[in-house]
């Protein structure tokens, strides 16, 4: 973990387009450190984008994403994003896990830690196995090990559930607890309902690309205060 | 018709009895191009990557000009390598002209366009599917360029087979700055043209049907081994 902390995340007036299409717009919100922040919203409200967009993938079309430190080598060390479809490189696993290690500078430790990390996310007996040949949920958590193995203080995680089956999803759960118990800060997106009630203390709705609730967790799910979360929670289609 | 079949005929003689001749002019063919294909491709991989991954004014018209280049008259080449090492020429001096390293020169330039475009296309696509997590990795461009020479490495054969196939089988280059010279600068695909010159048709096919068959051998071997290393690596 780094020692000069790079957190609260602080995201003003933040917008997105592309072309014509407006993604995002005027999205507002402050990421404290060790919370576990969950983006909820339907298929197209802007989730994947704003994680990007926080992450450093994408520039705002305007607004920003400031982090408390300005040194951008610094913050950019310090995160990690876990995707929906992780690419796995076409090498061992734990080959895999180094080569995270070996590009943040961790050279000569890389061996260990990632023995380390695989052992973390119940993978060890897989280590020498072609990442590409993993299962889905593998896969997914071969990418957990490599955020792991890294120490991220912030780590991004953009629907990392969304085609595991029910035995895989509880197994990312448990380890992103166990990262976020490390003290690492999760943001995480998901339409998932279940899923965001049993991992959110915060919750960031999003509908047509506005932040609609920005809310704890308990607050949203009880007494959600727009009409769109309240519909979202009860099941009903949002469009 | 007759006159077809024996040469076929007296080919198979020379290949099945292991004519020396023949023997030395195959092996001296897949000394220069296999030496021109590893030079080419220490220098055209990273190329095609490093393009592949750049953004600058102009890299559309690169990449316009080094498609074009695939297409380079083996001549053309030829004769440019010629005149660079001419004894009139700037590298006059190394004394290269009329050598087997000569040939390997004039191969090597040949097949760079070839390699180099065909991996930045290879490349190019890997990215678009790499690119977020690589950088989500903070890999530099350096550590991007290799991991994705090294994660398309099956795909980039082809591209290095496609570059051997293009050296040993073309003859213009070789001829001219190789010369053609009996048991020094004889291969495979110049000697053809001189014994069908000559009306010495079967050496001629001979020549033609160990190039044919050697060229579709390394072609399935490599083939072979791209899909059995595929099946194991994923």
């Amino acid at each position: 973990m780094a020692s000069a902390t790079i957190l609260p995340l602080s995201v003003e007036s933040l917008a997105f387009s592309t072309g014509d299409v407006t993604v995002l717009s005027e999205i507002s919100f402050r990421v404290e450190a060790g919370s576990r922040t969950i983006v909820l919203g339907p298929n197209g409200a802007g989730k994947s984008v704003l994680l990007r967009l926080m992450h450093g993938l994408l520039t705002p079309s305007s607004g920003s994403v400031r982090w408390a430190q300005n040194d951008e080598a610094l913050f950019r060390k310090a995160q990690a994003m876990v995707f929906q479809r992780p690419v796995m490189l076409r090498r061992s696993v734990r080959d895999n896990v180094e080569f995270a290690l070996r590009v943040a500078g961790n050279e000569s430790a890389a061996p260990a830690a990632a023995t380390q990390a695989l052992e973390q996310v119940g993978l060890l007996h897989l280590a020498d196995r072609p990442a590409r040949l993993c299962s889905g949920g593998e896969q997914q958590r071969v990418a957990l090990a490599r955020a792991w193995a890294i120490q991220p203080e912030v780590l991004f995680l953009d629907e990392p559930t969304a085609s595991l089956d029910p035995a895989a999803t509880k197994a990312i759960e448990e380890t992103i607890s166990a990262i976020h118990a490390r003290g690492t800060t999760i943001v995480m997106t998901t339409h998932d309902l279940g899923q965001a009630r049993r991992i959110a203390d915060r919750v960031l709705f999003l509908h047509h690309g506005r932040l609609i609730e920005d809310t704890s967790a308990d607050i949203f799910f009880q007494q959600p205060q727009s009409p769109e979360a309240a519909a979202f929670i009860r099941g009903e289609l949002l469009w | 018709m007759n006159e077809l079949g024996d040469s076929f005929r007296i080919a198979w003689q020379l290949v099945a009895s292991f004519d020396a001749n023949l023997v030395a002019i195959t092996a001296l063919s897949l000394r220069v191009s296999g030496v021109a294909v590893l030079a080419a491709s220490f220098l055209a991989l990273p190329f095609g990557a490093w393009l592949a991954l750049a953004r600058f004014p102009g890299r559309q018209g690169v990449i316009a000009v080094l498609n074009g280049m695939m297409g380079l008259p083996p001549v053309v080449v030829g004769l440019l390598i010629y005149l660079l090492l001419s004894r009139a020429g700037p590298l006059g001096a190394l004394g290269l002209l009329f050598t087997p390293a000569a040939m390997v020169i004039a191969q090597a330039l040949l097949i760079f366009p070839i390699i180099a475009a065909l991996a930045r296309q290879v490349i190019e696509d890997a990215w678009g599917e790499y690119r977020e997590q690589l950088v989500s990795l903070n890999a530099n461009r350096s550590q991007c360029m290799r991991a994705l020479l090294w994660d398309t490495r099956f795909t980039l054969s082809t591209s290095v087979l496609a570059g051997f196939g293009r050296a040993i089988a073309e003859v213009g280059a070789v001829m001219i700055v190789g010369g053609n010279i009996d048991g020094v600068t004889r291969v495979m695909t110049t000697a053809i043209a001189l014994e069908t010159s000559k009306g010495d048709l079967p050496l001629a096919l001979a020549l033609g049907v160990v190039l044919i068959v050697m060229v579709v051998l390394i072609n399935l071997a490599a083939q072979s081994i791209k899909t059995t290393s595929m099946r194991k690596h994923g």
